[in-house]
């Protein structure tokens, strides 16, 4: 019986597979895409209504989680707000691995003076407090769901630029890119054919890393009232309910900020497993 | 070493007028005149403030003139006047600016205090319990959003325990009391901010170091260390630990950012009055010529962080000095 040898995807699986953290990390990026998709009929009640002989009940059997200052229900609002956080991570996210990637190819690509002028363009990007800058460009474009999410992904492209870059100089020593370069592929092919398909596996990682991180920041935009705007629900502004009710409705902060900080480490630990099955040698 | 130092120096100012080119293009990026902007969406904004803004920025010359004028009032800290109580930009900032810069060094102290020793042990005991725990404190801080900290904080010490003042950084009645007094005082409000601003950085830097530590532990010369008999201690402390501080350094210099930016969370949640709450203030209010100011500031800073850390890089290690590092 012929043994066939196991493919790349069959040996980056088998890693990850063993990986305990990895698949618990996996298990709850999944669990937060499906709690999101099925919104409509997890959530007992309308997000929306409001209750006022209900107000800032704590958790009981009708309300699991109790109801905020308005007597909405927090448990369906924040199986909505699962939404919000998934759309804004990774609309932000592909933002910024679009712009990182541009930058980073064409730095690398074209060495010299371009790749001069656009590291330091990266370098002054990532000087400039980026909290600050967010801020920043809100107060001036009206906070909104779309608006941050572009200000979020135009703010967190320089990480993916640099990686790109790298994997591009290393790539550039490769015998196929000379090949390539050599049967007379023009730049544009080599970049995106040859050299781009080859530099993927880190800014994958950074991407699933990313959407961690951009969502961390939507939360805390909406918790101070410069994300997405109300009656939206987003985890983030349920919290900014809980801040100024914090001496009797504990359960307004606990149970969103619990739904954050849970679904960013799955992200995390979904991207670090990534990362070790992607380069088992690099694994500490 | 001067060469390196003027290399840095250039990097620097450099890095100087580009933050000033970016905040002035967000200064321009609204559509239509900054000042249209400003009157049509604050009500506060008067005719003459208005006007006084249209001359402050010279909006009727082209970009360039508008630039360098700006650039040229920056130099001489001239932000201009806010819009909210007429204050001059700079004189907001400089009563705001000392308590926040407290904070930050106050964390970062924190931060090198806990997270060096932390990453240090796990790094020398791999896999030991000790390691293990450190490894999920580490995930689990790199995943809690600091507003919520802050307030499971205040929840847990100022209201269920009642240990900690839950805002501000001083109490009302300051005035009456001794220097002791005064300075345990500071101490019960600054307590929360500092550990919830730290918190991030700890989970990061002890992360960070462990990972240092293993990479040079593996090391021949340290292996040549052990072999000629040097005590445990030495081989860790004055071999390893030298070696691996040179990479931590630089990035403690890029973790300034984080902090900084992170000021606008926790000092809004305490109700601290420093830097990152004035910008908060601004961002809520349109208060423009303060929030440029703020991040031109915020980023000098930051820009100082880096250099100070590229200089102690250069200190501790010195091949660093010899050539130009990206």
């Amino acid at each position: 019986m012929a043994i066939r040898p196991r493919t790349a995807f069959e040996r980056f699986w088998g890693r990850f597979k063993s990986n305990g953290p990895a698949v618990a990390g996996g298990f709850i990026v999944l669990s937060v895409f499906v709690i999101a998709l099925l919104a409509p009929i997890l959530s007992l009640y309308d997000p929306a209504y409001i209750d006022v002989g209900k107000i800032l009940a704590a958790p009981n059997s009708d309300h699991l989680l109790g109801t905020d200052e308005l007597g909405r229900d927090v448990f369906s609002r924040m199986i909505w707000g699962s939404r919000i956080s998934l759309l804004v991570g990774f609309v932000a996210v592909g933002i910024a691995i679009l712009i990182g990637i541009l930058i980073g190819a064409v730095a690398s690509y074209y060495g010299g003076w371009i790749d001069d002028v656009l590291m330091q363009f990266v370098d002054i990007m990532l000087s400039i407090p980026t909290f600050f800058l967010i801020l920043a460009v809100i107060a001036i474009v009206e906070p909104s769901i779309w608006n941050i999410m572009i200000v979020i992904g135009v703010t967190s492209w320089m990480g993916v630029a640099r990686l790109v870059r790298g994997q591009f100089l290393a790539l550039k020593e490769k015998d196929f890119v000379t090949a390539a370069r050599a049967l007379g592929a023009n730049d544009l092919r080599m970049i995106f054919l040859h050299l781009l398909p080859n530099a993927l596996s880190p800014v994958y990682v950074s991407a699933v890393l990313g959407v961690a991180g951009a969502i961390l920041i939507e939360s805390s935009l909406s918790f101070l009232g410069l994300g997405v705007q109300p009656p939206t629900p987003s985890w983030g502004s349920i919290i900014t309910a809980g801040k100024d009710t914090i001496e009797i409705a504990w359960w307004l902060t606990l149970f969103p900020g619990l739904a954050i900080l849970i679904t960013v480490l799955g992200y995390n630990l979904l991207g670090e497993g990534l990362q070790d099955a992607l380069n088992p040698r690099l694994k500490g | 070493m001067l060469s390196f130092l003027g290399y840095r120096l250039f990097r620097f100012f450099i890095s100087l007028i580009g933050v000033t080119l970016i905040t002035f293009g967000i200064m321009h990026l609204a559509p239509g005149e900054p000042t249209d902007l400003q009157t049509t969406l604050n009500p506060r904004v008067s005719a003459q403030a208005k006007e006084n803004l249209r001359k402050l920025y010279g909006l009727d010359r082209p970009l360039y003139v508008q630039y360098t004028q700006w650039v040229k009032r920056f130099v001489t800290m001239d932000f201009g006047t806010s819009f909210v109580d007429g204050q001059t930009v700079a004189q907001k900032m400089m009563e705001r600016i000392p308590i926040t810069i407290v904070i930050n060094l106050l964390s970062l102290i924190l931060i090198l205090g806990i997270a060096l020793p932390i990453g240090i042990f796990s790094a020398t005991h791999p896999r030991s319990p000790f390691d293990k725990a450190a490894t999920v404190f580490v995930l689990i801080g790199f995943a809690t959003p600091t507003f919520w900290l802050a307030l499971i904080m205040m929840i847990l010490f100022g209201v269920v325990l009642g240990w900690l003042p839950i805002s501000g950084y001083q109490s009302l009645d300051v005035g009456g009391m001794s220097f002791e007094q005064r300075l345990a005082d500071w101490m019960k409000h600054l307590l929360l901010p500092v550990f919830v601003s730290a918190f991030g950085g700890l989970a990061g830097f002890s992360r960070y170091t462990r990972a240092e530590m293993l990479e040079v532990i593996r090391q021949d010369y340290i292996r040549t260390a052990r072999a000629k008999g040097l005590s445990e201690p030495v081989v860790v402390y004055k071999h390893a630990l030298r070696n691996a501080l040179i990479p931590i350094i630089t990035v403690l210099g890029l973790s300034v950012p984080g902090l900084i930016g992170g000021s606008v969370i926790f000092e809004t949640i305490f109700a601290i009055d420093g830097m990152g709450r004035l910008f908060y203030q601004s961002v809520l209010s349109r208060d423009y010529p303060t929030i440029m100011g703020i991040t031109v500031l915020g980023t000098v800073l930051t820009l100082i962080g880096n250099l100070l850390a590229d200089l102690s890089y250069a200190f501790a290690n010195p091949t660093v000095r010899l050539h130009k590092t990206r």
